[in-house]
């Protein structure tokens, strides 16, 4: 497969407002490829797209911006390996008073039982493996699946 | 992310970081610290007053900046986190592996004369 040309970094966003009877009342789509130069703008459009500022307090508004950059950080580096003919889908969603935001890369996945907590004391001088630990503590709940490629992360309004 | 070093009459080097330090551009940081170091820089102060976010791999960056400098005998200081920025240095226990100043000014003053 030939790798995507700079054209392909355009990014791909979906945003419907959905029937009432769902109960979401913002979905939105992005199709992200595997280049670390997209984060911020993902978060960008995320944040503008899912959540005003009058939503959510400016705490909560800077606790899922770090927790989505971070998730997509995860997904393109440590998933697809920054290969550029892969994907990363994100899906987010609003709904009553929370927020969801699925994140899913195209790697093998890993566990992230494993992961070791960055904050024992033998563990603070390592330069990376901060990422999972920040979002755990960002968000409200985090779930992964089964494969390990697809975070799902949710935050509620406080 | 740019970034603007400058020396102090006492020869501190103080570099400030404006827009973002995350994993996109932190290598820039890292290098600018290796090069000021091959030039026999030892004393360091990164001000992060004009800076929005500091992502995971930014905060790894400092890690390895700051044993590259004690490598060396030297020293670094940061300064200026708002209070976002500071949460993540003590949600990480960060806090407790940097001096952390108010200020770019005091982190300056920090050092030994």
């Amino acid at each position: 497969m030939t790798a995507p040309g700079p054209a392909s970094l355009r990014l791909c966003l979906r945003r419907r407002r959905v029937p009432s009877a769902s109960g979401a009342t913002v979905q939105v789509s992005l199709r992200v490829p595997s280049d670390v130069g997209c984060i911020e703008e993902v978060v960008d459009l995320l944040m503008r797209h899912c959540c005003s500022d009058s939503w959510l307090c400016r705490r909560s508004r800077f606790n899922l911006r770090v927790a989505v950059a971070e998730a997509l950080a995860n997904a393109i580096v440590a998933g697809n390996r920054e290969d550029r003919s892969k994907w990363v889908e994100v899906q987010a969603e609003l709904r009553g008073d929370q927020i969801r935001v699925e994140i899913t890369d195209q790697g093998t996945g890993f566990d992230p039982n494993l992961v070791v907590e960055p904050i024992e004391p033998e563990e603070l001088d390592r330069p990376n493996g901060r990422g999972l630990f920040l979002i755990r503590h960002l968000v409200d709940d985090v779930r992964f699946n089964p494969q390990g490629n697809s975070i799902c992360m949710i935050l509620l309004r406080h | 992310m740019a970034f603007t070093a400058t020396k102090d009459a006492t020869g501190v080097y103080l570099i400030r970081v404006e827009g973002q330090l995350i994993v996109g551009n932190r290598q820039e940081l890292k290098t600018a610290v290796q090069e000021a170091l091959e030039h026999a820089e030892r004393r360091f102060v990164i001000d992060f007053s004009r800076t929005g976010y500091i992502d995971s791999s930014g905060l790894g960056a400092l890690v390895s900046i700051s044993k590259k400098v004690r490598e060396q005998g030297g020293e670094l200081r940061l300064s200026g986190l708002n209070e976002d920025l500071r949460s993540l240095f003590e949600l990480t226990k960060l806090d407790t592996l940097f001096a952390i100043s108010d200020t770019a000014e005091r982190a300056l003053g920090g050092f030994p004369a």
